[in-house]
């Protein structure tokens, strides 16, 4: 099953992480990319900084451009990759592993994607 | 959601009451044959159609068929056939429905259009493989399942509980409930939950999911708001027979046998913790009336757990209520006995309710000012709980602060929204 992981973090707390722990974990994610290769579909995309969001939103007289990311909360989407394992379990096993996921304020949220035959059946 | 919780469940307190107590027994007995069954037949159904949504959803119209055809005309003599029968062709029925699912139908042409009870040997049914029912609820019980999801799924798929039962045991509404369970098989479904048993690395976390779940059940029984102390009984009946369940398809895992062992003493003390509708404190109870062939059973499965060598927290809750159960009087109670266990039971569960009763042990070995500190320390954590208020003021009475003692007493007043339990506190308060 194909699942779409998205990073998320606080970035007020992130900034309070030393540069030289940071750098660490950076090398850690590279490297948990090239081993976890095997399961993983799309490497996916690392985003810019929250700052440079930009949504537009539905309005009653048309559409609104907001400066900013779609939600207020203080967690922030970091980037996103795409993964392919047996089943929800394997797929939390393997988050579990995310390097990030020593500091404060990280989370990986797990989505399956929509395909063929499993739709909601609303 | 389908019409399929139309009838109540037989034996619920709120549907109407038969003209006799013939039909009541025969009620209860209707209950007790579905719920042996519905769960088998859930998780075979699910296994070979690959969806817990469908399997569940026709089975439960297969309950409901069944108790409305054996109410009038009796129970059959292979009540799991017969269901399994109704609930293959509700499946099938939902299958032509979907177009989606029609490629799957090609795997279940055998039994298609087949009567024959022949047919019925090729399902699962035999006491030798591991039971069904397991893979089933720790599916129900996953991790990504919220609580109350895992409860109510439990209660629906696998004892067969109706949607109405279940809005009444968890303070739900009806439309909330039936909600939380459509979205709960959806989850398992669209993201991939295996329903299965983990293996070895998430096992023993995943048990206690599923032990909790079955704690809890037992609990919410006790504890129907607007309710009495002796109603809905059937709920921690369900759960003591969850508990012997799983007790007997696992019989390595010292935590069951270390939950259905504290089930069963607390079922043992049930008659004496109700007496006219009122809840009586364990302090205060007619000792006679424990239950001794259950507390003997406890016993041996509290024995059996720990000849398995594996401790764990309901062991240790279990091996407390063992304690009280030997005390032939509440003041012969070895307290201090209980306070080792409560230390011990820190280690695994260092949960504030935990930390309130051991407390109270602490208290019961002379040390209430030691007691009111630890119980103190818990505020802003159980304030809340009207547990934590009534143990205070049992402490600030001991302490001879009655003002504050009876603050206390109030505030659990306020909190608690069990009639029995209010009318006990209502006592103690003078009102």
């Amino acid at each position: 099953m194909k699942y779409v992981i998205m990073f998320t973090f606080d970035p007020e707390l992130d900034a309070k992480v030393p540069a030289d722990r940071m750098q660490g974990l950076y090398g850690r994610a590279y490297q948990w990319y090239a081993e976890h290769a095997a399961q993983i579909a799309d490497g996916g995309v690392q985003l810019q900084p929250v700052e440079t969001a930009t949504t537009v939103k539905y309005g009653e007289s048309g559409t609104v451009l907001v400066d900013g990311p779609f939600s207020e909360a203080k967690e922030v989407v970091g980037g996103f990759s795409i993964i392919d394992v047996p089943d929800l379990d394997a797929a939390i096993a393997l988050v579990r592993t995310w390097p990030f996921l020593e500091l404060p304020g990280w989370g990986v949220e797990i989505r399956p994607i929509l395909t063929i035959g499993s739709q909601p059946e609303e | 959601m389908s019409g399929s919780d139309a009838a109540a469940r037989p034996d619920d307190a709120s549907a109407p009451s038969g003209p006799s107590g013939k039909v009541a027994a025969s009620d209860l007995l209707l209950s007790q044959v579905v719920r042996e069954e519905s769960g088998r037949i859930v998780a075979a159904l699910a296994r070979s159609l690959g969806s817990l949504d469908i399997a569940e959803e026709a089975v439960a119209e297969a309950v409901d068929e069944a108790l409305r055809a054996w109410r009038k005309g009796g129970i059959p003599p292979n009540p799991g056939a017969w269901l399994t029968q109704a609930a293959r062709h509700n499946a099938l029925d939902r299958l032509r429905r979907e177009k989606r699912y029609r490629e799957k139908l090609a795997g279940m042409v055998p039994g298609v259009d087949s009567e024959s009870a022949a047919q019925e040997d090729a399902w699962p049914n035999s006491p030798a493989e591991l039971d069904d029912r397991l893979p089933l609820l720790f599916g129900c019980c996953h991790p990504a399942l919220a609580p109350e999801a895992q409860l109510a799924l439990t209660l629906r798929a696998v004892c067969g509980l109706t949607t109405a039962q279940i809005a009444r045991a968890t303070f739900s509404t009806e439309p909330a409930t039936a909600q939380r369970i459509v979205r709960a098989k959806r989850k398992i479904g669209a993201t991939g939950i295996l329903l299965r048993i983990p293996e070895a690395t998430d096992r023993a976390a995943r048990l206690d999911i599923v032990l909790t779940i079955v704690s809890v059940m037992y609990n919410e029984a006790h504890l129907v708001a607007g309710g009495d102390a002796a109603a809905d009984r059937d709920l921690a009946d369900d759960a003591l027979w969850l508990a012997g369940v799983i007790v007997a398809a696992l019989p390595r895992e010292a935590e069951a046998h270390g939950l259905l062992a504290l089930l069963l003493f607390h079922r043992a003390r049930e008659s004496a913790r109700s007496v006219d509708g009122e809840l009586v404190l364990m302090a205060d109870q007619d000792r006679s009336r424990w239950d001794q062939t259950l507390i003997a059973r406890a016993r041996a499965e509290l024995e059996q757990a720990a000849r398995l060598r594996r401790p764990g927290r309901w062991q240790l809750h279990a091996a407390i209520a063992a304690c009280h159960a030997d005390a032939e009087t509440a003041v012969k109670t070895d307290w201090l006995q209980v306070l080792v266990l409560y230390d011990l039971l820190l280690g695994y569960d260092p949960s504030p309710v935990v930390r309130l009763n051991r407390a109270v042990a602490l208290d019961r070995v002379g040390a209430p000012t030691a007691a009111l500190t630890e119980v103190d320390a818990l505020e802003g954590k159980l304030t809340r709980n009207h547990l934590w208020h009534a143990v205070r003021a049992h402490l600030l009475r001991r302490l001879g602060r009655d003002d504050e003692a009876l603050a206390a007493d109030l505030h659990a007043l306020e909190l608690t929204a069990n009639d029995a339990e209010r009318r006990l506190l209502a006592a103690r308060t003078g009102r």
